[in-house]
């Protein structure tokens, strides 16, 4: 057994620095870090015996919940589909890390790529009225004395289109967007919250930096 | 009828006793309803018709003999009916102008012949039968019936009456009878429905009833419910007590309440009623919020049918000695019997209540389920109970009025109380408490209400103005989310429409209600419609519409009023302020944004204060994200531009949390994009300062705070945008003494006159004013001119467009130049003729400067030749005639200061520039008074002919005379000085003395003040050259004072007294007075002294004693 951690702590390690070399914001033992976790994450979900490609999309998503607080499943899946750039459905170890990189530690580019790619529900490259709607659906109360319930969330992407779409084509391009964030830094949620915020950043990155340290 | 005459109708304010029915549309459908009635009668019930009255109704008729035609008898202008009664009287009588009526089917004749006039002839006959239904059956008769049980059948009652009245017709009576109050009900009822739009609950009804429940939680035994309480303290500007986002639905608040019998109630109040919701405990809890209930329209309903002991017990309450709130001042009310008081008066608002409560309680179902007994509500006894006299009226059984359900009021005010008219009333009752009670409301006894009030106030002259008044008011409180701050301290205020609600009624005082303004909607901008719309959705939304919706808010122009206002009108600026207690950053972010611009707004900053937006704004600047820091910062920055907030930010530790920010590395040639944020965060701190340090005690707190050195560090950054906020703080803060003594201690004078080199006018101009009042100390002065300063200063000068700087700067220059080295640098710069320059054409603050700056400079006596040289002594003389009291301070003294040159004094003569001097003294200002005398006294010594130019002022000496009464020492002592140059003139010392100068002065020889002794001193000396001066000092005793002044420390005091008493020991009487108080020893010790004066002087005085010392001796030798 200890032989074969042996090996296989070579075996990370070479792994970490080839893949810390194409990663950007982690250091080799960063890296080795989040592939030790990526392999315990990856533990609890294969049955024995059985290869597997990566974190498939439930467990993805229980992760995004109980670690990173998410909940709206239309967002958890949009940063799945980010993070899973070969569209395999399942997250491997490389895009695991290379998501995690922009996730947690991303510049401002870097996330408004991510945030858009969240959105673009359809992956056209842009964000159409029918894309923003159902990610905002829920995110005004209801008024029982409405006639229609949904009037208040389509005023609120007229509100928002008129505020982001810069060529006015009826839709957000990519540009629309990185313009309109660039301006207003707000705006890079602005349909749905898919970035942690700073106090489970840290406590990830504490759990999972630290805890190796021991070892 | 009855009823409704007193009730519904509006009678007007006139106390005559005959009062008039006003011209409202109420009225006017009352008085067609009842023509009509009077109309049909006779077709409709015939034989009630023909019953004759009781007495005769009688009015003053427009009608005359012409107009009656067949039937009648007419003889002159009189006219009589043909139709008689059983005794041969007509039944209907004209005597011009009055008519007598005595039978229904004679009235609606008479309301046919009148034809169009009949409206008017119905509204005189009410007016002058104030209670026709007493006159048409006789008042035994009434009051039996009224006595009645109203469900007592038709039969019973005609028994009753033939026991009591063995008249006639008791049946036909009895029906008559039984038709009028059928007619009463239908009447108050259609008039009802006129009003019952108006009807629904609001905050303060709410807030009345539970106070009142309160009360019944109170007491062991009596105690009814174990426990009501709100689950939120705070209380909104509108009264309501639910979240925002609950207010949209309506709700008002939300209740806890525990009866004795059955489980905790959750209660929801709402406008549209009161309803069980699933159990809010506490505020902020997200569910809960729905009706389990059937909507209840007040909380007593709701607990009655909740709560069978409630229900038991509330009825009978007595309430007798719980003590009612003070807050409100109700106008006594007892209960009184209508016939035995007369007919008192009414207030239409009250009346209309009145029928609104008969019309709800005849229009509800009685949820008191069978108990049908009819006794005074609660809440009457309540107050009723309040006089002996009510509690007794009380005790009497009441009386019921046949079908009648309802509670009556009437005011009955005593001509003292007219002008008070501000009747508060409970009118409401509980459901199925149906009482006949008449109450009168006493003026004289105010006593305070119970929790709930009800009835308008308003004077009583308010007649059918006030009706439309109301309605106005309707429609701007039931805008909802527009009440705006105005009206924030009067929620009670707003809620006329509700006043006539079901459970309780509110009413407030006109006066305190703020003033209203009906805004019209069509006035508002398209941008307040979308704001509006937008805070809806700030409203109901989570964070990501919120967010969504602050950054559309923020393409408004913020800046501009109209944004700002309809933020805060539609109820944005609530929403916030709330948001900044939330945990989500970006909402904060994005709220403080917005504030942050739209603070720029004096209103809007107020009400920020107001809502306690404030304490929010400082709570997050504890916050780890620095953005939100710094934003926090700079809306701090706006908001404290006043008072109110800036003690709000340090009563609320804000100064502590502002001053933690600065704490940066500034000076780092490459910072971290952490690092930077840090600056950027340390100079929001600057600015939040800079606003906060307006007030003194601020300053202090951020003295304490350690602000200074780190503000010291801060003043060593290179960029501007960091040093202005900085230094404006210091040079804000540089009023205080502490602040003077750190700035020179930390070395922040040379960061200071580095940066008056900067190429930023703004942060010129505060170091300019940072030196100009730490320059008071003469180290900083020194400093200044060691750093290299005096220069930068001087070419400041040359921005004479920039007030604020040329302010600044003068000053600088006015305070260096208090010491000479500056003065002589200053010289070098050619600093004197550019301020000669600046004499004309400045604003008094830069002009107050210069002129300061030039007094200091023609210390010198090169400069007074160069002052005079650059034409400045005209413009000097010049700025005498102006008001402003701190430069005519430095002016007179500038002048002075000039006219010590003889050719200046020349000069100043020549332009009757003593003249001007001299009528300063007449300024109010003691700081001027004195200046001016201070001026005079060169101008006197220097001038040609001084003596001549002094009596040409004519009443001059008189006033100078006249201002050693003055209290204030400078004053004194530079008058003294002045007195002591003018009596250099003999013919104008006689004058001072025939004022009276010598006792003045001598009363002030007891002052320990050695400025006002040299001087007095002086003036002494000079004054005894004149007459009997020397003898009548003596006599005032001013002669052993002034020995005192020899033990003084000060040499000049040593150098008047002296010459004073050379002079005084001219007199013998004076001499046996000094040698009595051993001058002799301390003028020996000054005859030793190295000034020469003073040796004379002393060596005078002895001389004098001595001489006479020896005459004494010769004389009794050679007796």
């Amino acid at each position: 057994m200890s032989e074969m951690s042996a090996m296989n702590r070579k075996l990370i390690q070479t792994l970490a620095e080839t893949i810390s070399k194409q990663v950007q914001h982690f250091n080799k033992t960063e890296v080795e870090c989040l592939i030790r976790e990526f392999n315990v994450l990856l533990g609890e979900q294969t049955t024995p015996g059985k290869a597997v490609a990566g974190l498939d999309r439930i467990q993805f998503r229980s992760i995004l919940h109980n670690i990173f607080k998410m909940t709206d499943d239309m967002i958890m899946d949009g940063v799945f589909r980010a993070f899973d750039k070969d569209n395999d459905c399942f997250i491997s170890m490389k895009e695991w890390i290379e998501g995690l990189s922009v996730f947690l530690r991303g510049t401002l580019d870097e996330h408004i790529k991510y945030c858009f790619d969240v959105y673009d529900l359809n992956g056209d490259n842009s964000l159409s009225r029918e894309e923003m709607f159902p990610m905002l659906k829920n995110s005004l109360i209801r008024q029982p004395t409405e006639e229609d319930p949904d009037e208040g969330i389509k005023d609120l992407v007229e509100i928002t289109l008129k505020k982001m779409d810069h060529d006015h084509d009826g839709k957000l391009s990519f540009t629309d967007f990185e313009k309109s964030v660039k301006e207003e830094n707000l705006l890079l949620e602005a349909f749905g919250t898919c970035l942690p915020d700073t106090t489970s950043i840290e406590a990830f990155e504490q759990r999972v930096f630290q805890e190796q340290q021991y070892q | 009828m009855g009823l409704s005459l007193t009730r519904a109708a509006q009678w007007t304010t006139d106390t005559s006793g005959t009062g008039k029915l006003e011209l409202t549309p109420m009225n006017v459908f009352l008085l067609k309803e009842i023509l009509h009635f009077v109309e049909q009668f006779s077709s409709q019930h015939p034989q009630e018709a023909k019953n004759v009255f009781e007495e005769p109704l009688h009015w003053s008729t427009t009608l005359v003999a012409s107009d009656f035609k067949t039937d009648y008898d007419i003889s002159d202008s009189d006219v009589q009916s043909q139709e008689r009664d059983c005794e041969g009287n007509p039944l209907l009588q004209l005597s011009p102008p009055t008519v007598y009526v005595r039978s229904f089917s004679q009235l609606s004749k008479l309301v046919h012949l009148a034809d169009d006039k009949k409206l008017e002839e119905v509204q005189a006959c009410l007016e002058e039968n104030r209670d026709p239904v007493v006159k048409i059956l006789g008042p035994s008769f009434v009051s039996t019936l009224e006595k009645e049980d109203a469900h007592t059948d038709v039969l019973s009652l005609v028994d009753k009456v033939k026991e009591k009245d063995q008249g006639k017709n008791p049946e036909v009576k009895v029906k008559l009878f039984l038709l009028l109050q059928n007619m009463d009900n239908q009447l108050l009822s259609k008039c009802l429905k006129e009003i019952a739009g108006q009807v629904s609950l609001d905050p303060t009804a709410v807030k009345n009833e539970v106070e009142l429940l309160k009360k019944f939680c109170s007491e062991g035994e009596k105690r009814v419910l174990k426990l009501v309480r709100y689950t939120s303290d705070y209380i909104f500007s509108n009264g309501c007590r639910s979240p925002l986002w609950r207010q949209v639905h309506g709700e008002i608040c939300y209740l806890v309440i525990e009866p004795c019998d059955t489980e905790t109630l959750y209660i929801t109040c709402s406008s549209a009623g009161v309803f069980l919701n699933v159990g809010i405990k506490q505020e902020e809890e997200e569910s809960g919020y729905e009706r389990t209930s059937d909507m209840y329209k007040d909380l007593v309903t709701l607990l009655k049918s909740r709560s069978p002991h409630f229900a038991e017990n509330i009825n009978k309450q007595d309430f007798a000695v719980q003590e009612l709130p003070s807050t409100q001042k109700i106008q006594h009310v007892e209960l009184v019997d209508v016939e035995e008081q007369g007919q008192p008066q009414r207030s239409y608002e009250q009346q209309e209540k009145n029928v609104h409560e008969k019309a709800r309680q005849q229009h509800t179902p009685n949820k008191a389920g069978g108990e049908k007994k009819y006794e005074p509500c609660p809440r009457w006894k309540n107050l009723g109970l309040m006089s002996p006299c009510g509690k007794a009226e009380e005790n009497k059984p009441s009386k019921s009025s046949g079908e009648e359900k309802s509670g009556e009021i009437q005011e009955n005010l005593g001509p003292g109380a007219k002008s008070k008219m501000k009747a508060e009333f409970s009118v409401s009752s509980f459901p199925g408490r149906l009482s006949s009670q008449k109450i009168k409301a006493e003026e004289k006894k105010p006593s305070k209400s119970s929790g709930e009030k009800s009835g308008e106030i308003q004077k009583r002259k308010l007649g059918s103005g006030a009706k439309s008044k109301m309605k106005a008011e309707f429609s701007v409180s039931s805008l909802p989310g527009r009440l705006s701050s105005q009206k924030i301290k009067t929620p009670a205020g707003s809620m006329p429409v509700e006043a006539f609600s079901e459970s309780s009624s509110e009413s407030e005082e006109e006066e305190e209600q703020p003033e209203r303004r009906p805004e019209s909607n069509t006035d508002l901008p398209s941008e307040y419609w979308q704001i509006q719309k937008l805070v809806k959705y700030l409203k109901g939304g989570d964070q990501t519409a919120t967010v969504l919706t602050l950054c559309a808010m923020m393409d408004f122009n913020l800046m501009q009023e109209t944004c700002q206002l309809a933020i805060r009108d539609v109820g944005g600026l609530e929403v916030l302020i709330n948001l900044l207690d939330t945990d989500e950053v970006k909402c904060k972010i994005g709220s403080l944004k917005i504030l942050r611009k739209i603070s720029h707004n004096v209103q809007i900053r107020r009400t920020i204060v107001d809502m306690g937006g404030l304490q929010s704004i400082v709570k997050i600047l504890d916050s780890p994200v620095k953005d939100l820091k710094a934003l926090a910062a700079k809306t701090i920055a706006n908001v404290a531009r006043f008072r109110r907030a800036r003690t709000t930010v340090r009563q609320y530790g804000g100064i502590k949390k502002l001053v933690k920010l600065l704490d940066c590395v500034p000076n780092l040639a490459d910072l971290t994009a952490n690092q930077e944020k840090d600056v950027e965060v340390a100079r929001c701190g600057a600015l939040a300062l800079w606003s906060c340090s307006k007030s003194t005690k601020n300053k202090e707190a951020i003295r304490k705070a350690g602000g200074i050195p780190l503000l010291g560090r801060l003043l060593k950054s290179p960029h501007e945008n960091m040093l202005i906020p900085v230094v404006g703080t210091l040079q804000e803060c540089a009023s205080e003494e502490s602040y003077r003594i750190a700035i020179q201690m930390f070395g922040m004078i040379k960061d200071l006159v580095k940066n008056l080199s900067s190429d930023n006018d703004e942060l010129q101009m505060h170091c300019a004013s940072a030196i100009f009042k730490c320059a008071e100390d003469k180290q900083t002065r020194d400093l200044v001119r060691k750093y290299g300063g005096l220069q930068p200063l001087v070419l400041l000068l040359s921005k004479s467009d920039n007030k604020q700087l040329l302010a600044a700067a003068t000053g600088a220059i006015w305070k260096c130049s208090i010491s000479m080295e500056n003065v002589a640098k200053f010289q070098e710069y050619k600093a004197l003729e550019t301020l000669v320059r600046l004499l004309s054409d400045q604003p008094e603050e830069v002009l107050v400067n210069v002129v300061g700056a030039l007094g200091e400079f023609a210390l010198i006596p090169a400069n007074k030749a160069n002052i005079r040289k650059c034409g400045g002594i005209k413009s000097l003389v010049n700025l005498l005639t102006g008001t402003n009291q701190a430069l005519l301070v430095n002016v007179t003294k500038a002048v002075g200061a000039c006219a010590t040159d003889m050719d200046n004094m020349a000069i100043i003569d020549q332009l009757d520039g003593v003249r001007l001097v001299w009528s300063l003294l007449k300024n109010p200002s003691a700081d001027v008074q004195s200046s001016a005398a201070w001026a005079l006294c060169p101008c006197i010594k220097n001038a040609k002919d001084a003596g001549e130019m002094v009596r040409s002022l004519v009443g001059g000496l008189e006033l100078i005379v006249n201002l050693l009464k003055s209290t204030n020492n400078e004053v004194l002592a530079s008058i003294c000085a002045a007195i002591a140059k003018i009596a250099k003139d003999k013919e104008n010392l006689a004058v001072l003395t025939d004022h009276g100068v010598v006792p003045l002065l001598a009363k002030l020889t007891n002052t320990t003040d050695d400025r006002l002794r040299r001087h007095l001193a002086e003036a002494i000396g000079h004054c005894c050259m004149w007459g009997s001066n020397r003898a009548s000092i003596g006599d005032a005793g001013a002669v052993a004072p002034l020995v005192r002044y020899l033990k003084s420390k000060d040499k000049a005091v040593h150098q008047s007294t002296a010459m004073a008493l050379y002079q005084l020991s001219k007199n013998p009487n004076n001499c046996i007075a000094m040698h009595e108080k051993g001058v002799v020893k301390p003028l020996i010790h000054f005859m030793g002294s190295d000034d020469e004066t003073l040796q004379e002087a002393a060596a005078g005085c002895v001389r004098n004693i001595r001489l006479l010392a020896l005459a004494n001796r010769n004389a009794l030798l050679f007796r």
